[in-house]
């Protein structure tokens, strides 16, 4: 289980790391249900290269991808976001009282 | 530099200068006095301060739950760099590596730390800027913001 879920991290962190990726995330915020050709255009893209960029992003969950008619819309799936968002707030948290506490013994210290 | 990961970046300005914080981030006797996320004590701190070698610290927080990150030192300029991996046993998340800056400021110093996923071949290869806009949107989007 713990496994599990260190290598779908993993997997999110490594297909968010490239902005074409990033950008198709942002765009399906503001706009669900994008299809592929819509999401392709402002990334003056090829289809076969968005459904590559696309394959990554679902492989690791972040997207999914239904089918109506001849047309594929693309949604957002925020579980594994959610799990990295929870990473950065985790050590967000830890560091600032730390760091807190870092400067409170060496500033109490100088003072003496 | 790129900010192509993931990462928790925080910047101080304290009135101390470089060497005492220097001294205060490598000492274990000085690392057991501040180092936890909570009021909570820090229990041990093993820290051989040397490129390749290892650091491993256990905290007891407040509600009783004990944790260990240990972890090797990357890079080691003294009163400047300090670069350690990061792995917390048992926790559900892959290495990470953690870098404190110190540089001279106004009589004190101006440390910056980051906190961030361990690069790897992809995000190597990705150099543009980005995450600066999608970390802003999400906390929104997921309806966490504070």
């Amino acid at each position: 289980m713990v496994k599990y879920q260190a290598s779908r991290m993993d997997r999110t962190f490594s297909a968010l790391a490239d902005p074409t990726r990033r950008g198709v995330l942002l765009r399906l915020m503001d706009e669900p249900g994008l299809s592929v050709s819509e999401l392709a255009r402002p990334f003056s893209l090829k289809l076969p290269g968005m459904m590559k960029h696309l394959d990554v992003l679902s492989d690791a969950g972040l997207i999914t991808r239904t089918k109506a008619g001849r047309t594929v819309s693309v949604h957002l799936s925020v579980g594994p976001m959610q799990e990295a968002m929870a990473w950065l707030q985790r050590y967000e948290r830890f560091w600032t009282v730390s760091l807190d506490r870092l400067v409170a013994l060496v500033e109490a210290d100088c003072e003496r | 530099m790129t900010n192509s990961l993931p990462s928790v970046t925080i910047v101080r300005r304290i009135k101390a200068p470089p060497a005492k914080v220097w001294a205060a981030i490598t000492q274990p006797d000085l690392m057991l006095q501040w180092w936890g996320p909570d009021a909570g004590p820090t229990l041990s701190v093993e820290a051989d301060v040397r490129p390749g070698g290892r650091f491993s610290v256990v905290f007891r927080l407040l509600n009783g739950d004990e944790h260990n990150p240990t972890g090797v030192y990357r890079e080691v300029a003294p009163e400047k760099k300090l670069v350690f991996t990061w792995d917390l046993p048992g926790a559900p998340e892959p290495e990470s590596l953690v870098t404190f800056r110190l540089e001279p400021f106004d009589g004190g110093t101006e440390l910056t730390l980051t906190h961030e996923r361990l690069p790897d071949e992809a995000a190597r290869a990705s150099h543009e800027h980005g995450w600066n806009g999608l970390l802003d949107k999400l906390p929104v989007f997921l309806g966490v913001a504070s």
